[in-house]
C-alpha cells in the first residue's frame, strides 16, 4: 500500500492507470502521459541533471561528497554505503520503523529511479572520515570490532560488517562513519530503529549487540571506526 | 558637563572612603590607625579584585557599546541596517564570524573595525554574555507568513531540493558550535541574509569558509520562502540550546 | 521672555480654536511652527530644522511633548505648549508634511573638525567604545522610520541635544542615546555636530 502523498513524478509509465469511467478514457490518458514525459523519463529513469541536483540537495546536510555533517544532529556519512542498505534505510523512514520527520518527507519524494541514481552515487563516492573523535580508545576500539567481546556474547563486528568495516548487502559500512553518529546510535538502538512494530525489521539483530556493549566500549569502537579509511 | 563614567565615580568613591578612614585614625593617633589603615586597602583592594574576575569594567564597557547598536539586552535593533541579536547565540559562531570580518570573509567595515579592536580574552567574555541573554524576540514579522515559514523550516521541501533548517539548526533553531541560533532573530536581517548570501559570506577566494555550505540552500529559496522561513524563526522565543542532541 | 510667551499663548489659542481639515497641515505649519522653525521649516535657533524630518520622528516627539517625556528647558518652555492641543490628525499631518520639505544643510558647522566628525559617524571608534552613528542614521545622516535625520541639523542644535543626555534629561531618547552619548567627549560632540550641519 503506497503511503497518501506518494507522488509520481511526471511522465513514469502508467501501465496500471486505470479510469473508473472505464477503459474509454486509457488512449487520452496515454496521450496526456507521452506529452509529458521525456524519452528517458518514459523509460524510467531520471535525467542527469534532476539526479545530479538532488544530489547536491542531499549533501547540504550530509556533507560535501556526503562525509557526513556535524548539524544539530549528527548527520551521517552515506558515502560508500552499500546501496542495498541505503535503499532500505529510505524505506525505513518512509514505513516508519526509523522515525525522523525529515528524512520521512525526504524519502516520499524520491521516486524508484531516483533512488536508484542516488544510492549508486553515494555508493561511488569515496571522501576522507571527517574524524574529530578521541583517540585514547582506538586500540580498544579496534579489538571489539575485530574480536568481539567475548564475555558478553558480542560477536565481532567484523563478521557481518565486513574485516574493513566496508559493510555488504544489507549491512551498513561503517568505515569513517560519525564518531557521534555511531555512539547515538548504538546507545539508543531500541527508540532507533525497528520503531513500526508491525512491520519486523533486519535491525532485530543488532539489538542484544547494542544493549551488551556498554558505554565505553560503544565510544571506543565509535572512535575507531570513525577514522578507518 | 560630562559626567564621569561608572568606573572612574567608583575609584573616586573608593579614593575618599579611605582618605576618611585614614584621617580619623590620624586624629585617634595610634599605630592602631595606621594598621586599620592598611587592613582598608587590604579590603577595598581585594573586593574590587573580585569584581573584576567576575565583570571587569572593561569587559562591562565592551559590552554596553556593543548593545548600543545591536539592542537592549543584544536583542537586536532595526536600525538603517538590520543589526542581528547577539542574544542566546553560540560562541563559537560569534567567534567565527569576528574572525570572518577580520579576514574579510564577510566584508563589513565597521565590524571589521569593531573586530580588530577585541583581544581573544575580550572576545571570549563578549561571547559568554551573550550566550547567557535571553530576551524575547523584537518581532514584527506579518504574522501570516509563520504557518508556512514552520513548515519549510521543520520539514523542508525535498521536492523542491530545500533542506529542513532544523536538520541542522536545531528543531528550536538554537543552533550548536558553529551553526548559528535563528531563534529570535530580526526579520528583516533574516531575509537580507539568505536573500544575499554569496554577497555576504564566504567573501575570500584565499580563506576557505564553511558559510559556502549555506549557498546552495539560500540559492533554492525563492524570496516569499525566504520572507516565510525569516518570519518564522523571528517568532521563536527558545531556551538556550543543548547542542549535539541526540535524535 | 516674555514676547515667546506670548507667542506660546497665541499659538495655543490658535490650536484650540482652529482644527485644521487633511491637507491644511501647510496652513497649520506656516502659521505656527514656522514661528520659531523658520521658513520653510528649515530652522531658526534654538528651534532645530524639521525640513525633510522623518514622519514617525516628528509625531513621536510631539506625542512625548505632549506628555512631557522630553523635558529640556526649550521642550518645556515651548514646545509643551505648542504640542497641547494637537490632535493626532494634526500630528500626522504635520509630521508628512515637514517629511515633505527639501532638506537644507546649516553648514554652520567648524570646518576643520569635519574629518574627526566623519570618522566618528561613518567609522566610530571601537577602540574607546564609540559606535558608528550611521549603522542607526544612515550613509547620509537621514534617519528611517522613527530614528530622526541628523543631516544638516545646525550644530549648536546637535551639540546641545548630545550634551542634554549627559546632563540627565531624558530628551525622549532612544534606547541606545543615553548609553552612547555618555561616552562622547567634549570635542568628539563639537566634530560630530560640526559634521553633521554640513551633510545634505
Amino acid at each position: 500500500m503506497k503511503p497518501m502523498n506518494f507522488r509520481r513524478p511526471q511522465g513514469q509509465h502508467r501501465s496500471t492507470f486505470r479510469s473508473p469511467a472505464g477503459t474509454a478514457l486509457i488512449l487520452p490518458a496515454a496521450v496526456l502521459a507521452l506529452s509529458f514525459s521525456s524519452p528517458a523519463a518514459a523509460q524510467g529513469n531520471v535525467s542527469k541533471a534532476e539526479a545530479d541536483a538532488k544530489l547536491r540537495y542531499c549533501e547540504v546536510c550530509h556533507g560535501v561528497s556526503a562525509q557526513g555533517f556535524h548539524g544539530y544532529y549528527p548527520i551521517p556519512r552515506l558515502a560508500g554505503q552499500p546501496t542495498e542498505y541505503l535503499k532500505n534505510q529510505l524505506q525505513a523512514f518512509v514505513e516508519h520503523r526509523r522515525t525522523s520527520n525529515i528524512m520521512f518527507n525526504v524519502g516520499h519524494v524520491l521516486s524508484p529511479a531516483m533512488i536508484d541514481a542516488l544510492t549508486t552515487d553515494f555508493n561511488q563516492l569515496n571522501p576522507k572520515p571527517l574524524g574529530g573523535a578521541p583517540k585514547e580508545n582506538i586500540d580498544e576500539g579496534k579489538n571489539i570490532f575485530e574480536n568481539g567481546v567475548a564475555a558478553a556474547n558480542v560477536p565481532a563486528c567484523a563478521s557481518c560488517h565486513g574485516p574493513q568495516a566496508k559493510g555488504n548487502g544489507p549491512f551498513p559500512r561503517l568505515a569513517g562513519q560519525l564518531y557521534d553518529y555511531i555512539t547515538a546510535k548504538l546507545t539508543n538502538w531500541d527508540k532507533e530503529r525497528g520503531q513500526n512494530p508491525s512491520s519486523p525489521d533486519t535491525s532485530a539483530v543488532m539489538q542484544p549487540i547494542a544493549h551488551s556493549l556498554t558505554q565505553p566500549q560503544i565510544k571506543a569502537v565509535a572512535a575507531y571506526l570513525s577514522y578507518l579509511e | 558637563m560630562r559626567s564621569l563614567n561608572s568606573l572612574q565615580f567608583n575609584r573616586t568613591t573608593r579614593a575618599r572612603f579611605v582618605w576618611l578612614v585614614s584621617q580619623k585614625l590620624k586624629s585617634a593617633g595610634s599605630h592602631v590607625g595606621l594598621a586599620a589603615l592598611i587592613l582598608t586597602f587590604v579590603l577595598v583592594g581585594t573586593v574590587s579584585a573580585q569584581h573584576r574576575i567576575s565583570l571587569s569594567g572593561d569587559v562591562q564597557a565592551k559590552i554596553s557599546y556593543c548593545k548600543d547598536c545591536h539592542g537592549v539586552s543584544a536583542q537586536g535593533f532595526n536600525g538603517y541596517y538590520p543589526i542581528p541579536r547577539l542574544a542566546g547565540q553560540q560562541p563559537e559562531y560569534i567567534e567565527n564570524q569576528l574572525r570572518a570580518f577580520i579576514e574579510h570573509r564577510r566584508t563589513n567595515n565597521i565590524m571589521f573595525n569593531v573586530a580588530h579592536s577585541l583581544s581573544p580574552a575580550m572576545i571570549n567574555a563578549l561571547t559568554a554574555h551573550f550566550a547567557s541573554l535571553n530576551p524575547p524576540p523584537i518581532g514584527g514579522a506579518p504574522r501570516q507568513l509563520v504557518a508556512t515559514g514552520r513548515k519549510i523550516f521543520e520539514d523542508g521541501m525535498p521536492e523542491v531540493n530545500i533542506a529542513a533548517c532544523a536538520a541542522c539548526h536545531g528543531p528550536e533553531a538554537t543552533g550548536s558550535g558553529q551553526i548559528p541560533r535563528l531563534a529570535g532573530q530580526l526579520y528583516p536581517y533574516m531575509i537580507k541574509t539568505l536573500g544575499s548570501w554569496d554577497k555576504e559570506r564566504g567573501r575570500n577566494p584565499t580563506v576557505p569558509d564553511a558559510a559556502a555550505i549555506m549557498s546552495p540552500v539560500a540559492h533554492s529559496l525563492n524570496k516569499s520562502q525566504i520572507e516565510a522561513v525569516a518570519a518564522f524563526v523571528s517568532t521563536l522565543r527558545s531556551p538556550r540550546g543543548t547542542p549535539n542532541a541526540v535524535q | 521672555m516674555r514676547g515667546n510667551r506670548l507667542k506660546a499663548a497665541v499659538l495655543i489659542a490658535f490650536c484650540w480654536i482652529y482644527h485644521p481639515a487633511a491637507g491644511d497641515a501647510e496652513v497649520l505649519a506656516v502659521r505656527n511652527c514656522n514661528w520659531c522653525h523658520g521658513g520653510s521649516a528649515s530652522g531658526y535657533p534654538p528651534a532645530p530644522a524639521l525640513a525633510a524630518q522623518r514622519p514617525q520622528y516628528v509625531a513621536k516627539q510631539l506625542a512625548n511633548f505632549r506628555a512631557h517625556t522630553r523635558d529640556t528647558p526649550f521642550s518645556r518652555q515651548y514646545m509643551w505648549g505648542a504640542a497641547r492641543n494637537l490632535d493626532a490628525e494634526s500630528v500626522r499631518n504635520l509630521a508628512l508634511y515637514f517629511a515633505s520639505l527639501p532638506p537644507r544643510a546649516a553648514s554652520d558647522g567648524v570646518p576643520s573638525l569635519v574629518g574627526l566628525g566623519q570618522t566618528i559617524y561613518q567609522q566610530g571608534m571601537p577602540e574607546a567604545n564609540i559606535v558608528a552613528c550611521v549603522v542607526c542614521h544612515g550613509p547620509n545622516g537621514e534617519g528611517i522610520r522613527d530614528i530622526p535625520r541628523l543631516g544638516g541639523l545646525d550644530s549648536t542644535y546637535l551639540r546641545r541635544r548630545l550634551e542634554q543626555w549627559n546632563q540627565g534629561y531624558h530628551a525622549a531618547a532612544g534606547p541606545p542615546m543615553i548609553s552612547i552619548a555618555s561616552k562622547l567627549s567634549d570635542d568628539q560632540i563639537d566634530a560630530l555636530a560640526s559634521y553633521l550641519s554640513f551633510v545634505k
